[in-house]
């Protein structure tokens, strides 16, 4: 599948993805190869079945949740571009990149877009508030089906009241980033963890301590 | 007006006066009994012989009302001194209030150890060989490694081990060859009997006084409170690098006697450190699952479940001693392989008792080994060789600096979190010596090593110098350089969410990109953990709880703790019925600013209530470990963390129920 990987994927095309998401011309290529491995249709877009052909996806908790998060609204197919742009998230954020324009857009990987993302995972209906039922789903997700309703409520209940700053029992996105930046600054070395080693590609949500400006833009 | 201030001055410092008169009275009556039972023995002595050759002349004596007769009890009665005495200083360093932000303990202590080791070299007595090579590794040293192998935070652990086993492995022995071979090369030309020194004795010291001390370290840095990435790495190089200690330590010893090494000699020892490494952590692996399989059985003996930890544990260090392999990393793995299940196994009143214990037993040894260091000192023969000891002292900072700078700029570039110079400099200011290399250098045989005298000079003036100089000195450079400090952070429900949201989704994504990295690793490794270690290792009702729901147990029980050491629980409104949650609990002191909730909260019914409160009772597996049982001063860190923002929800909750009381639906 290799070499024909390369002839199908245009060095323009090469090139547009590395603008907009920022990973390197190995970096696409190898993630071509991967989306074509996957594409068992061989249609040039995957659906939803492809991605659950995934063995260890299928076990994932939040597997169906970060599936979605591939589809832009309301579409069932996805190309290479949008599988791209949503990898985009998980790229660690170079040290040379904090010196742009910083009138230019943000790029896909900054702090508060890993944030949303992770938001939108929790927040289905898209009203940008995590409720108390949306909290309850993700939480039975993790859980597993041995917990009862009750218990479950309490958690999320504790939840909830520890992030709710204005009162509302609901977590907006503000809330969201405090209580998530709270970890952040004190635990640089979970987030160390979650982006270590990953020589190729992989990075995640990187939050460095430097950044605390961008914190007092958004908090 | 003033004279009765000076007055009341006077009198609350007649505890502290008091104190010290005590422990003037115990270090005198430790250095002057052994001279009353050196006379005493010698008389009962005398008195024997008599008996035996006058047997026949029988002649009767008056039964002896009071006697006195040391001899008998003479070795407990020296060793509970000692460790008396230990206590009182601790006990008196602490009462000293700006004593202890300025010093370290651990230099206070070696003075003392200087101290009584002058006072009892003045009453001529001959010092007791306090600081025996074979007393410090059986008994001395075992508690504070498995204290420390028991409360490792895991997660931090595992997710910086490449950069720690860089820095214990390479780092040592460029370290090591650097200091050597340097060494050789000042001693040679030297124009004096240092000449006569070869190349691997050299090296032995080399290697000896190469290591970072984990003694040291977890001493010094407990008191700075620094960030934990810094202390992970520091500590967890201390730690990991016995294992390269214990190989160059017997690979020269070895060929020093024989004089010449040879390349397969080379070879021999990679592979031996592999051996020693490795097979240390499969000892400690395989007793800490015997530990956690005997705890899945004690439901019935709750008061003796301790004492499997701390047997376990021990055997496991003896167990690797016997082959040579690595102790410290036997009794590492052991702590931390064992804990998650024992945990879940035993009653909270066990886990209690543990931590207690090793705390306890880590800090008094640890403040042994101090004392009897400043002891040693007094008491050891020195032979002072000014351009051996300084060029070692400096040798030693020197290599310590290039070596982390230099592995820093290779492993940065595997980082994603780089160490800054910062960093650097705290990891290399850090790099402390302490009793090990001491007791390294005490075990040389005095017939192959003629130059052990000055070795050990050498080795205890660098002690003295990193524990003096670096110790002291550290806390002030850390405060200046704006070291970014360890975050005392309430661990909440918020934090365990996302951490374990993150893991599933970083997981997930891997999955998708085909990388098979971190997190897919881990992720196996957690499921084959709950599907087969724990239903093995675990008694079976508490063997499929979530771990998110173990940590909001952990917290509620907390909370349970707290109110109730608060005197609170009272003013439950009586129209409530008996069967409500933790939540609902009002506090003693509710503070004044407060926002009404409007929602209503679930009702638990009595059954599911106990059945919470008999989940809140046990203890709970895999809990993250932040590092907050690493304080060895204060052991309730963890309850009293939740302050004021848990009151507001009290009250909060409080506010709710009353609306619902009041407003029935």
């Amino acid at each position: 599948m290799g070499s024909r990987a390369s002839t199908l994927l245009r060095e323009e095309e090469i090139e547009e993805i590395k603008k907009e998401t920022g990973f390197s011309h190995s970096q696409i290529t190898r993630l071509y190869s991967r989306f074509t491995s996957l594409d068992k249709g061989e249609n040039g877009t995957l659906s939803r079945e492809d991605f659950q052909r995934i063995p260890e996806l299928a076990i994932n908790p939040l597997g169906d949740r970060i599936i979605n998060a591939f589809f832009p609204e309301g579409e069932d197919q996805v190309n290479f571009r949008g599988f791209m742009r949503t990898l985009a998230h998980f790229r660690p954020i170079e040290d040379n990149e904090k010196n742009k324009n910083p009138t230019a857009s943000e790029p896909l990987n900054s702090r508060s877009n890993k944030l949303l993302f992770a938001f939108r995972l929790y927040d289905l209906d898209r009203d940008d508030k995590i409720s108390r039922d949306e909290l309850l789903q993700v939480l039975r997700m993790m859980v597993g089906v041995n917990i009862s309703d009750e218990q479950l409520g309490s958690i999320a209940d504790r939840t909830i009241q520890e992030a709710d700053t204005n009162g509302d029992s609901c977590i907006s996105f503000q809330e969201f980033i405090k209580a998530s930046l709270v970890e952040a600054n004190i635990n640089n070395t979970s987030f160390n963890h979650l982006t270590k080693k990953i020589k190729i590609l992989m990075g995640a949500f990187f939050i460095n301590a430097t950044e605390a400006n961008l914190l007092n833009k958004l908090a | 007006m003033m004279a009765k201030m000076r007055f009341v001055r006077r009198v609350s410092s007649l505890p502290e006066f008091g104190l010290l008169l005590l422990v003037i009275f115990v270090l005198l009556e430790g250095s002057l009994l052994p001279l009353g039972a050196a006379s005493s023995t010698s008389k009962s002595c005398e008195e024997a012989k008599q008996g035996h050759t006058e047997v026949h002349n029988f002649t009767k004596k008056a039964f002896p009302v009071l006697g006195v007769d040391y001899g008998h009890i003479k070795n407990p009665f020296e060793i509970s001194l000692w460790v008396l005495l230990a206590c009182l200083m601790k006990l008196g360093f602490h009462l000293i209030p700006r004593l202890s932000s300025i010093v370290p303990e651990s230099c206070l202590l070696i003075v003392v150890g200087l101290l009584v080791g002058g006072l009892i070299k003045l009453a001529r007595e001959e010092v007791p060989p306090v600081l025996d090579s074979k007393f410090f590794f059986l008994y001395l040293l075992p508690p504070i490694i498995l204290d420390a192998g028991y409360f490792l935070p895991i997660r931090p652990f595992m997710e910086n081990l490449g950069t720690i086993l860089m820095f214990a492995v390479i780092g040592t022995l460029w370290n090591a060859f650097f200091i050597g071979g340097l060494l050789y090369g000042i001693c040679q030309i030297s124009n004096s009997d240092l000449t006569a020194i070869g190349i691997l004795p050299c090296l032995l010291f080399g290697s000896i006084i190469s290591a970072v001390d984990p003694v040291a370290v977890l001493a010094v840095f407990e008191e700075i409170h620094i960030n934990e990435l810094l202390h992970i790495l520091v500590f967890g190089e201390s730690l990991l690098n016995d294992a390269v200690t214990v190989v160059l330590y017997h690979l020269f010893e070895e060929f020093s006697v024989d004089g010449s090494v040879t390349v397969l000699d080379g070879i021999l020892g990679v592979i031996s450190f592999l051996v020693v490494a490795l097979g240390g952590v499969l000892f400690g692996a395989m007793y800490g699952f015997l530990a956690a399989l005997t705890s899945r059985f004690t439901s019935h003996t709750r008061v003796i479940e301790p004492l499997f930890a701390f047997l376990y544990s021990y055997m496991a260090y003896l167990s690797a001693e016997v082959f040579h392999l690595s102790g410290i990393m036997a009794l590492i793995a052991c702590g931390a392989v064992m804990r998650p299940y024992i945990e879940a196994n035993i009653s909270h009143k066990s886990h209690t008792t543990i931590k207690y214990f090793l705390k306890m037993l880590s800090s008094v040894s640890e403040t042994l080994i101090f004392i009897f260091l400043g002891v040693a000192t007094v008491d050891g023969r020195h032979s002072w060789n000014w351009i051996f000891v300084t060029m070692s002292v400096v040798l030693c900072l020197v290599a310590r600096v290039i070596g982390v700078v230099g592995l820093t700029f290779i492993i940065n570039k595997f980082r994603i979190v780089k160490l800054t110079t910062k960093d650097q400099f705290i990891i290399a200011y850090g790099g402390l010596r302490g009793a090990i290399a001491f007791s390294l250098g005490f075990l040389l045989k005095e017939d192959h090593f003629h130059m052990r005298d000055m070795f050990l000079t050498a080795i205890i003036t660098v002690i003295f110098f990193t524990v003096f100089v670096q110790g002291m000195t550290i806390k002030p450079l850390v405060e200046l350089l704006a070291v970014k400090k360890k975050q005392e952070a309430k661990r909440s429900i918020n934090e365990e969410i996302h951490t374990q949201f993150l893991d599933h989704l970083l997981t997930g994504i891997e999955d998708i990109c085909g990388h098979y990295g971190h997190h897919h690793w881990k992720d196996k490794l957690n499921r084959f953990n709950k599907k087969y270690v724990k239903k093995f290792l675990i008694v079976s009702e508490r063997s499929k709880e979530p771990q998110l729901i173990a940590f909001y147990h952990k917290m509620e029980m907390k909370q349970a703790i707290q109110l109730v050491e608060s005197g609170g629980g009272s003013k439950l409104p009586s129209a409530v019925p008996s069967t409500v949650s933790m939540q609902n609990i009002q506090p003693k002191n509710p503070p004044a600013t407060t926002k009404p909730a409007e929602r209503v909260l679930p009702q638990l019914s009595k059954g599911r209530e106990e059945e919470i409160r008999k989940i809140l009772r046990s203890n709970l597996q895999r809990t993250r470990q932040r590092l907050h049982s690493y304080n060895r001063h204060t052991l309730v860190a963890d309850p009293y963390e939740d302050g004021f923002s848990d009151l507001i929800l009290k009250k909060q909750r409080m506010m709710a129920i009353d609306k619902k009381v009041h407003n029935p639906r």
